[in-house]
């Protein structure tokens, strides 16, 4: 698979998928809600995928406001 | 007609809210939390943002501790259930509904203890009759924010003050007061607030919730039901996290897409508005039932002190038959009889019989009060 541009952030279920998104688009971080991608996990929900270049911002809003993530990784 | 059944249901609603549930079954339909296409995220959102508009509402910090059940009845169960344990023990009140006093009196069955405290024949709790009930086993004090029958307001900040010093949970059926009073779960000490859709937040039947607040140890709560939630699919456990660990299987993602538009409708209104508008309603009921010879009217008979839900009986008619004339002959349509709760008309005295309410809604009028308040006087005159 080519290396893309995005990372994506897992988390327990879509409430916290939802919540982040929100969070994000408020501070006008660019965001998408995508099905979770199999080689990273067999769950059937969804994930956060933004761009890897943002990252940094997404870690400081994701601390800010103490949301528990299962990871954030490079997709 | 005059629906003065708003204590049952909440009749009719919001035009928004059919809009958005048509919206749901014509455009979204798909299933919230499962699938990652673009309607089940769709649908998913929409069941979020019920959980916001709540969450605003209720004043809580973090919407995945809204848990959707189908009823406020669900959410008492749940919290009762997955609660409290044999040898524990449980306070509640002479006011409540079966809601609460028939999961806690099946759990006595099941080697828990019950105190009941009595109210007043006004339904007025004294706080400090909680405190002297409390024992060294005693986890929980679960109470009725308002009275389905009477309509009177339960001291939930006092209770939830004696509960935090006591290190004691505090339950609260909100049924009748969620989106009339001000909650603040934790300015008034609430650790798990149940309530439901279509009364007093104007949403669909078959929506409601529980709120569990940060004192609630999740890891002890067992939930009622487990099964299928869209997360962790690759496990056989239930997971254990807010609010999967209690939302298992499809939720009634239109009912909630109609509560979203309900309690977003109610946050324009403002409480206030609608709190003012009941008030004005129910003070000129009061007003002109109370000057009608052979009429008794149940509670604190004051506005301020009640939501608006007023009791009355006439002197020498059965509640059933002013009930059938009042709809028969004045198209007014109420709920007669013991109003699923025995405890409560116990309480007041009317047990076995009942009374005739009136639960008044947002949508009701002052005209529709004084239209009433004629019929019930010509009831009660023919009888003299």
């Amino acid at each position: 698979m080519t290396p893309s541009q995005y990372a994506v952030i897992l988390v327990d279920s879509t409430s916290h998928a939802m919540r982040i998104e929100r969070l994000l688009t408020q501070h006008q971080i660019e965001c998408k809600l995508i099905p979770v991608p199999r080689q990273l996990s067999s769950d059937c929900g969804v994930c956060v995928r933004f761009l890897q270049s943002e990252r940094e911002k997404v870690v400081q809003r994701l601390n800010d406001t103490g949301i528990e993530v299962q990871g954030i990784f490079d997709i | 007609m005059i629906y003065f059944d708003n204590t049952a249901t909440s009749f009719p609603k919001p035009p928004c809210v059919l809009e958005a549930m048509a919206k749901f079954m014509n455009e979204i339909g798909a299933n919230p939390g499962r699938s990652g296409h673009r309607l089940a995220i769709e649908s998913g959102r929409i069941v979020y943002s019920a959980r916001e508009a709540l969450a605003e509402l209720f004043h809580i910090t973090d919407p995945p501790r809204i848990v959707f059940t189908a009823n406020v009845t669900e959410a008492l169960n749940l919290a009762l259930n997955g609660l409290v344990k044999p040898g524990d023990h449980v306070i509640t009140s002479s006011l409540e509904h079966n809601s609460m006093m028939r999961p806690l009196r099946c759990l006595e069955q099941q080697g828990i203890e019950l105190t009941v405290v009595q109210c007043s024949p006004q339904g007025r709790l004294d706080p400090s009759n909680i405190e002297s009930a409390i024992r060294p086993n005693t986890v929980m004090v679960a109470l009725n924010h308002a009275s389905n029958v009477i309509g009177t307001i339960l001291p939930i900040a006092a209770v939830g003050q004696i509960a935090r010093q006591h290190d004691l949970l505090l339950l609260v059926d909100a049924a009748q007061t969620a989106g009339v009073l001000s909650i603040d779960m934790e300015r008034d000490g609430i650790d798990l607030l149940g309530f439901t859709g279509h009364k007093s937040l104007y949403g669909p039947m078959g929506t409601g919730g529980l709120i569990i607040g940060e004192r609630v140890d999740i890891e002890k709560f067992e939930p009622i039901k487990c099964g299928g939630t869209g997360s962790r699919s690759e496990q056989e456990q239930q997971p254990e996290f807010l609010p999967d660990k209690f939302e298992s299987g499809t939720p009634n993602a239109v009912g909630l897409a109609g509560l979203n538009a309900s309690v977003r409708w109610i946050l324009e209104q403002g409480l206030d508005q609608i709190r003012s508008h009941e008030i004005r309603l129910t003070k000129r009921l009061l007003d002109g039932l109370s000057s009608i010879p052979g009429v008794t009217i149940y509670g604190e008979q004051d506005p301020e002190k009640q939501i608006a839900t007023v009791s009355f009986n006439i002197l020498g008619k059965q509640p059933s038959e002013i009930g059938l004339r009042l709809d028969e002959e004045f198209g007014i349509l109420c709920r007669v009889g013991l109003h699923c709760s025995p405890a409560s008309h116990k309480t007041i005295g009317t047990f076995s019989t009942g009374t005739v309410r009136f639960g008044l809604g947002f949508f009701n009028t002052e005209d529709e009060v004084d239209i009433a308040i004629a019929a019930v006087r010509k009831i009660a005159e023919e009888g003299r």
